[in-house]
């Protein structure tokens, strides 16, 4: 049989982008657009339908709305929010919501259309006015209609997908990630993005294969095109040959039967041919993968990333939402420890507010959103302490920079604790406060920190892209976005080392733990307890079980003397050569 | 029917914030409620309608009331153009 070498070589049908999440899948196109708001003047038949689906948009509009609003209100100038209740009131306008319909049931067009058509005159009217406070307002109203359209088109989208689709475009948000692989999507395939876009992130968590960062796989591929995601290699094969078809359904069923194989370390411990223990933790983005940590061995729950509650609701949740939230996913995970990461909006997660930020990775996110929301962070805090009453929760606070940060969070965590207290409710008064360390600063401060807290865990995700000044999610860019800079692992191990104070617990829940180049490097670093996607644990317990703990040492000893990226590659690879340690692109 | 001048007193006009005042307050009401302005007759129980109104201070806007309840709804409509929308 050929190699994938060969395969790829020989092939002129391919096109070659990041391997964001593992597996192999042969589906069909489906063409998700959405960059550009395009609307088609497409016939009906059914009123009755087209009616009710614009009803749905329009309650779908308003939530979201609503969610915007209860966030911001405590933000915004009078005028602004103004701006916000005249949007909700147009979601409720009797007037245009009677001529919308009444359009639709005589022109007989998508109800996208007749939206955007109406809407519009109104936009033309403002345009034309002599006052340019009025041609402004013009701006205010393309969300509201842009909102609408989007949610009519989204039913229209979700009611195309079938079991069988792969979906390519040009990218995607967390959001239509989540939609859309609730709608049962094969694969991802997209033009934009890296290894630790959001899209790529929920796609291994949800063990769904993907591609990402072709660049122009939308250019290449036509609606119902037969495609080949290879999310081990980073190839998508377009319309294949029987040659192509026959070679990749065999390595798909190769594939099933090993992840069946790897089953067998799932009661195994994670611990080194010299006896080093190594605790592997997931992170968790959809409450829907209780069921795949469970089954991945995972030693309890090392990241929870909250923020995906308010994707999933596109509502805020309430204090009792999560609490009963927080509470059936810790005793699904009992004894073992769910770690639960404090809302982390801001910069790519969530564009909430209005208001644009010139630079929103350096700006409003993480703790700094959430002190400057107390009613936010207190019903999370609060919904955390209620759920603790198992003592097997701990809560950590993102993007920390300052003592002063951790100091205030500590204050606001007693306040509450104060309050449940006097309302007699049961909580775990000792319940574990962490941070993580992504911010180069606390990197830097990682000792008088972690003295500060119960336990700090480094993500690396941001730290790479603070450390580095590179935005993950530019292609132009993301080249500078070295995993295994030598800042980096120098950074890591500094972390490691100051950080190391009996009684508190180091973890490790970036990405980079994901990668299998990286876990003997970091194990060689001092780190005991890795995060990772539950997915991904079986491969990681498997190389594991296969180190040295000793030669790790060395390993990475020499990886901190390096000076350019390539020579630390260089030394993994090698490595896992000489060690004779496939990894898992290899075996299939 | 009613059909009465006001004129605009305040000195950031018609902006969002009356509009969506004006639009909650005919809202109350059963009778129909125009304004009209440069032509321009707008419905004064649609939100959007009336955001496109353009009216800075000193400006005169047409207001009509027609049905049962006209005479309330112009009392409560025209007092709060009187009133400079409450602002200053």
């Amino acid at each position: 049989m050929k190699s994938f070498k060969q395969i790829y070589k020989e092939a002129t049908n391919k096109i070659q982008g990041i391997a964001a999440a593992p597996g192999i899948v042969i589906g069909k196109v489906y063409l998700f657009t959405k960059d550009k708001i395009e609307v088609t003047d497409g016939e009906i038949t059914d009123f009755e339908e087209a009616k009710q689906n614009l009803h749905e948009a329009i309650k779908q509009s308003k939530k979201e709305l609503n969610k915007v609003f209860a966030f911001a209100r405590e933000k915004m100038g009078e005028e602004r929010a103004a701006i916000f209740e005249a949007q909700m009131m147009i979601l409720d306008d009797p007037i245009l919501i009677e001529t919308i319909e009444k359009r639709i049931e005589q022109e007989k067009k998508l109800p996208e259309y007749i939206v955007f058509d109406e809407i519009s005159k109104y936009q033309d009217m403002m345009k034309h006015s002599t006052e340019p406070y009025i041609k402004e307002r013009a701006n205010d109203i393309e969300d509201i209609k842009n909102r609408i359209i989007r949610n009519l088109q989204k039913k229209r989208w979700q009611s195309k997908i079938t079991h069988e689709s792969i979906v390519v475009s040009n990218m995607l948000t967390p959001a239509d990630t989540l939609l859309l692989s609730r709608s049962n999507v094969k694969g991802f395939v997209t033009d934009h993005g890296g290894l630790t876009s959001h899209a790529a992130i929920i796609s291994r968590s949800l063990n769904i294969p993907a591609v990402v960062g072709t660049h122009n796989i939308t250019k290449q591929v036509k609606e119902n095109d037969i495609i080949i995601v290879d999310g081990f290699h980073g190839y998508v094969i377009i319309n294949p040959t029987k040659e192509q078809l026959k070679f990749f359904t065999e390595k798909y069923e190769h594939h099933v039967q090993l992840q069946k194989g790897l089953e067998e370390f799932k009661d195994k411990p994670a611990v080194t041919t010299d006896g080093r223990v190594i605790k592997l933790y997931a992170n968790v983005d959809v409450t829907g993968e209780i069921d795949l940590v469970i089954t991945s061995g995972a030693n309890g729950i090392g990241l929870y990333r909250t923020e995906q509650i308010l994707e999933e609701l596109s509502e805020f949740p309430t204090e009792e939402e999560q609490v009963k939230l927080y509470t059936n996913l810790s005793s699904r995970i009992y004894p073992n420890i769910l770690t639960i990461r404090a809302f982390d909006i801001g910069g790519d997660k969530l564009r909430l507010f209005d208001y644009a930020e010139s630079n929103p990775f350096l700006g409003l996110r993480g703790i700094r959103l959430l002190f400057e929301n107390p009613v936010l962070f207190k019903t999370q805090i609060r919904a955390v302490l209620k759920a603790s009453h198992n003592k097997n929760i701990q809560f950590m606070l993102p993007m920390i920079s300052t003592m002063a940060e951790i100091k205030k969070a500590q204050s606001i965590i007693n306040e509450c604790k104060a309050e449940l207290k006097k309302e007699k409710i049961p909580f775990d008064n000792h319940l574990k406060v962490g941070i993580m360390i992504e911010v180069p600063a606390a990197a830097v401060m990682t000792k008088e920190f972690a003295e500060e807290v119960d336990f700090i865990s480094v993500g690396t995700n941001d730290l790479i892209q603070y450390l580095m000044a590179v935005d993950r999610g530019n292609d132009l860019v993301s080249d500078l976005y070295q995993e295994f800079s030598p800042a980096v692992i120098r950074t890591l191990k500094h972390i490691v080392t100051e950080g190391s104070i009996p009684g508190k617990e180091i973890s490790f829940c970036g990405e980079m733990a994901a990668d299998t180049l990286a876990i003997p490097l970091l194990i060689g670093l001092g780190y005991t307890s890795l995060s990772m996607s539950p997915s991904t644990i079986p491969y990681a317990k498997r190389i594991i079980r296969h180190l040295n703990y000793e030669r790790t040492v060395k390993l990475a000893a020499e990886c901190v003397n390096c000076i350019n990226e390539k020579d630390i590659v260089n030394k993994l690879e090698k490595f896992f050569k000489d060690h004779n340690i496939t990894r898992t692109r290899h075996i299939i | 029917m009613i059909e009465t001048k006001v004129e605009i007193k305040n000195k950031a006009g018609l902006h969002t914030r009356p509009a969506a005042t004006i639009v909650k307050l005919a809202s109350k009401y059963k009778c129909d409620f125009y304004l009209t302005k440069d032509g321009l007759h707008i419905n004064g129980k649609s939100i959007i309608g009336v955001m496109t109104l353009a009216a800075e201070m000193g400006s005169e806007i047409t207001l009509t009331f027609d049905g049962p309840d006209e005479k309330e709804a112009a009392e409560e409509i025209v007092d709060f153009f009187n009133r400079g929308f409450d602002e200053p």
